[in-house]
């Protein structure tokens, strides 16, 4: 096995056991990247340097003694977190060089871990869209098919983590945008549950639906992101005062008795034949495991479309206003008044899909408007919230499949909108209900991953990860490697 | 036809905390540099979150009490959606449909009258940065970016410039006696926005309002007021009609002058600010905040009259701020039975006031302690001293803050009432003054002021008057 290829519990016991150094990990990670980014086009900037120094830190302090699970882990992050000095562009012209002056608190959990920062990866446009086709600077490739997306917004480090550029990686979940990719990519992908993970540093798309969450080549490598990522933070009055459980004791536990439920209205008419049989399979596996199945309805999946794309819009057109070309970022040159710059900087700065989002969400809050958008999807988010409250008080999670179909190619549906909003249909509900939930590997067609997700109610990352290891534990999905 | 004015008054209160609104950067930027009190918070750094500052709900909370208000147990934070370069998060945290208090009201004095002047709400937010224009350059400075303002929305209760003054003023000294701001207009810790309209007098409806903005004083406010009453008026009497617009005041041309037309009124498309969870003041907190609140200016003053016995007036301008209130009743409360509390009031308000106004100085910054006031008024009562010379320690004790009988032990100023000495004195004073003496007993009394000047001068001004005169009559009697 390649060193590129380990998951971050694999790479830690090699660290631990003094066979390897940080060093030679991320070099052996620093070579991969060389040797395939060209293709796959995961990061937007490579922190060589940076990263041998941090893994030579961490080999000195578990010299010294240390050890913690990341210690010494080469990992990519999504170029939507701040990092100190170093740029973070959110894959927009806007902040081609910018650079924050402070580090996300999770990227600070990570590092205080002994994390090693790899690079940025690429991302759609403010984390806008899935297929990081509306990345101002390129598009990511699907390592399984360089022809095909690799999903989005967080496809950087969803196809970083599957070609191995990296053990695992960071991104942020909006709409799906964590699982996603993962589905598409054939890796694990964690959402955590609103609250759980400090926001603070995560350049905001939609502030009461945003959540920093984890990729990794496994179940297990997603818990222990989470275990070092999750807590109440200061710096964000959103994050949840509440004690983080130890999410790897008990995940082993079997699932016999367990009740997962299964919403109808998830499998939907039109969705990709192999995916529906797959996730069917899986569902069959877990009955085998002696969990029960619980036929569920979640009546209002039908509004979460148009529920999400007023909202999350609304929040964004306020939360991206601060790129005015006044005080850091691009800013339009030849302007001539202050008015001006306003305009031309917006018109040059943000690409199709950000103004397009900027438009509809100003629209949704204008007087006049503000009660039949903004309002209504408010209280339909509501009525979406109480399907899972309903179905969490009969069952302890749902499994469903993640995305209807496997990654389409590049270009296939960039120009069809619909077409394209409708990739998130089976994941936009996690996000306004606050829930968490992960997209594990379930099975291949013509070549390509399928994804599953199994979604759990607010704070119950333990059950979902329990959940989803059974299943990992049962199958080889997860062991699967793209042909690159 | 006879018009009357209807005028409503937003006031912005910068609200006075350690911090900023929603950082942890000092809002102490007063004398600062520029953009030295910044950080990515406060300048609307991508990735940032506000964190809300406790002190200043609660300065809000406990201002809302003095207003009269109610407060309600939910309350929330939206977001104010508008472009300019002193916003750098191209929204402001603001109070749309839940502020933290409303309903309340001012009672105000004017021409004698009291008028219960009702207030619609008073809400928090954050100011914006400051913008500095020269030439045709804008340069900004984010101290003051993201520092607690709160806003005190009135209803339009007012009908003259008076009312408006009379409010402001009063709002001022409730915002200063509860410590919560300055209050201070020149310096942009209080700002006031007036809309006005006018209607004949009986008729029911509206007429069409105007914002007057810029009123950077008190005397702007009453200025602008009244010019814009009259102006409008004149509108109407011409057969004119009112515009909805926002209007200027020109400090220099004291008059006021357009800025910008109701079409380019901003929506400012308000929603829930999604980074802040609602705010609940519940029973326990609003309680904890009620029992910060002091005792108000017409309570103080009501309390004085009642349990000082002093004049009215006196009580006004003692009751004027909280500082002179408590100089005032720390002096009282020290002083002797034979120095009554009206005694101490006219001291105050006559040579203390005189001393500040002089020295430029507040009453909390003096080195004079109340205490040593009363121990001087004391000394005077019993004779120690004479007025003349308590006037003299008074200005000593205001400067060097010495205790009074410090002062008069070292420059031994203690009043003579000993009839020997003083006897001596009053024949000298009248062997060396022959013309005076033939004159007073040629009977021009009159002459007896300029005698007894002389004793004093001889005296160095300790001796005790009344002794003096009496022996001085007797002294001249006997040389008739």
């Amino acid at each position: 096995m390649e060193l590129y290829d380990l998951t971050i519990h694999q790479a830690h016991e090699l660290l631990a056991r003094r066979e390897i150094s940080s060093v030679e990990l991320t070099q052996a990670l620093l070579d991969r990247i060389a040797a395939v980014d060209e293709k796959v086009k995961a990061y937007l900037c490579v922190l060589e340097e940076a990263a041998l120094a941090d893994a030579a830190a961490a080999d000195r302090r578990r010299a010294e003694g240390e050890d913690h699970p990341l210690l010494g882990i080469p990992l990519a992050v999504k170029d939507v977190l701040t990092t100190r000095g170093i740029e973070t562009t959110c894959g927009s012209r806007m902040l081609e060089n910018f650079k924050p002056t402070f580090d996300a608190t999770a990227i600070i959990k990570l590092r205080d871990a002994g994390a090693v920062l790899m690079g940025k990866t690429n991302t759609d446009e403010f984390a806008m869209g899935s297929t990081t086709e509306n990345s101002a600077f390129f598009t990511t490739h699907n390592p399984w098919d360089l022809s095909r997306v690799p999903g989005g917004s967080s496809g950087g480090s969803a196809a970083a983590t599957a070609a191995g550029e990296c053990i695992a990686a960071i991104g942020s979940d909006t709409g799906g945008s964590i699982r996603q990719p993962a589905s598409f990519c054939g890796v694990a992908g964690l959402k955590p549950t609103y609250g759980r993970v400090s926001r603070h540093g995560l350049v905001a798309f939609a502030s009461s639906l945003d959540q920093v969450g984890a990729l990794g080549k496994d179940v297990t490598d997603c818990a222990l992101l989470l275990q070092t990522m999750a807590g109440h933070d200061p710096m964000d009055s959103t994050s949840a005062e509440l004690p983080v459980p130890d999410y790897r004791e008990g995940m082993d536990r079997s699932v016999a008795g367990i009740k997962l439920g299964v919403p109808r209205e998830y499998f939907r008419e039109g969705m990709q034949p192999e995916v529906e049989q797959a996730v069917r399979q899986a569902l069959d596996v877990y009955e085998s495991l002696g969990a029960e199945l619980v036929d569920i309805s979640m009546p209002h999946t039908d509004y979460c479309l148009s529920t999400y794309y007023v909202l999350a819009p609304a929040e964004a057109s306020a939360n991206l206003a601060r790129f005015d070309g006044i005080r850091y970022g691009y800013s339009a040159p030849d302007a001539q008044d202050i008015w001006e710059t306003y305009r031309k900087t917006r018109a040059e700065g943000f690409g199709p899909e950000v103004k397009r989002r900027i438009m509809l969400g100003t629209y949704a809050l204008s007087t006049g408007y503000y009660d039949a958008y903004y309002l209504k999807a408010q209280k339909v988010r509501t009525l979406i919230k109480q399907d899972f409250d309903r179905a969490y008080a009969q069952v302890d999670a749902l499994v469903a499949p993640t995305v209807p179909l496997t990654a389409f190619r590049i270009g296939e549906k960039i120009d069809d909108l619909l077409q394209l909003y409708l990739v998130d249909i089976l994941t936009l509900s996690t996000n306004l209900a606050g829930i968490c939930g992960v997209s594990i590997p379930c099975g291949m067609a013509n070549g390509l991953p399928i994804g599953m997700q199994v979604l759990g109610n607010a704070y119950q990352e333990a059950t979902v990860l329990r959940v989803a290891y059974a299943y990992e534990q049962a199958t080889d999905w997860h062991l699967r490697r793209p042909p690159l | 036809m006879e018009f009357e004015a209807i005028i409503g008054v937003e006031v912005h209160a910068q609200i006075l905390t350690k911090s900023k609104m929603f950082c942890r950067c000092s809002a102490d930027v007063a004398h600062a540099a520029p953009n030295t009190h910044t950080c990515p918070i406060c300048l609307g750094m991508p990735g940032t979150l506000p964190v809300i500052n406790q002190a200043a709900v609660e300065a809000t909370v406990l201002t809302g009490m003095a207003l009269n208000c109610t407060i309600p147990s939910f309350s929330k934070f939206d977001r104010k959606n508008y472009h300019y370069p002193d916003l750098p998060k191209g929204y402001q945290v603001s109070q749309y449909d839940y502020p933290l208090t409303k309903d309340g009201y001012l009672d105000v004095q004017v021409n004698g009258e009291t008028r219960r002047l009702r207030i619609r709400r008073v809400h928090l937010e954050e100011d914006t940065a400051r913008l500095v224009h020269e030439g045709d350059t804008s340069l900004i400075d984010f101290n003051r970016s993201s520092l607690p303002l709160m806003e005190i929305v009135s209803e339009a209760d007012m009908r003259s410039a008076e009312d408006t003054y009379a409010y402001l003023v009063k709002l001022r000294q409730i915002l200063r006696y509860l410590g919560v701001s300055t209050g201070n207009m020149e310096e942009g810790a209080m700002r006031c926005e007036a809309n006005i309209s006018v209607r004949p007098v009986g008729m029911e409806e509206y007429g069409t309002k105007v914002e007057v903005k810029n009123l950077n004083s008190f005397r702007s406010v009453r200025l602008a007021i009244a010019y814009e009453i009259e102006r409008q008026i004149g509108v109407l009497e011409e057969g004119g009609e009112i515009q909805q617009v926002t209007m200027g005041w020109d400090e220099a041309g004291l008059r006021t002058v357009f800025q910008r037309s109701k079409e380019f009124a901003e929506d400012y498309r308000y929603f829930p600010e999604p980074d802040l969870p609602p705010l609940e003041i519940d029973q326990a907190l609003r309680e904890s905040i009620a029992a910060r609140l002091p005792e108000l200016p017409d309570a103080k003053r009501e309390r004085c009259v009642m349990v000082y016995g002093i004049r009215s007036e006196d009580a006004r301008l003692l009751c004027e701020d909280r500082a002179t209130a408590g100089f005032f009743e720390r002096a009282v409360e020290a002083a002797s039975e034979r120095v009554s509390a009206q005694t101490v009031a006219n001291w105050i308000v006559g040579e203390v006031f005189r001393l500040l106004g002089e020295s430029g100085q507040g009453i909390d910054q003096i080195k004079m302690q109340p205490e040593d006031l009363a121990a001087l008024l004391d000394m005077l009562a019993g004779g120690t001293i004479n007025a003349t010379v308590a006037k003299e320690v008074l200005e000593e004790m205001f400067t060097s803050g010495q205790a009074p009988d410090v002062i008069v032990e070292r420059r031994g100023l203690r009043q003579i009432n000993d009839q020997e000495a003083l006897s001596a004195a009053v024949r000298t004073a009248l062997d060396d003054n022959p013309g005076p003496v033939a004159q007073y007993l040629a009977g021009k009394e009159q002459v007896l002021g300029f005698l007894i000047g002389q004793v004093m001068r001889a005296t160095r001004g300790q001796a005790n008057v009344q002794i003096v005169t009496e022996l001085l009559r007797a002294e001249l009697e006997k040389r008739r």
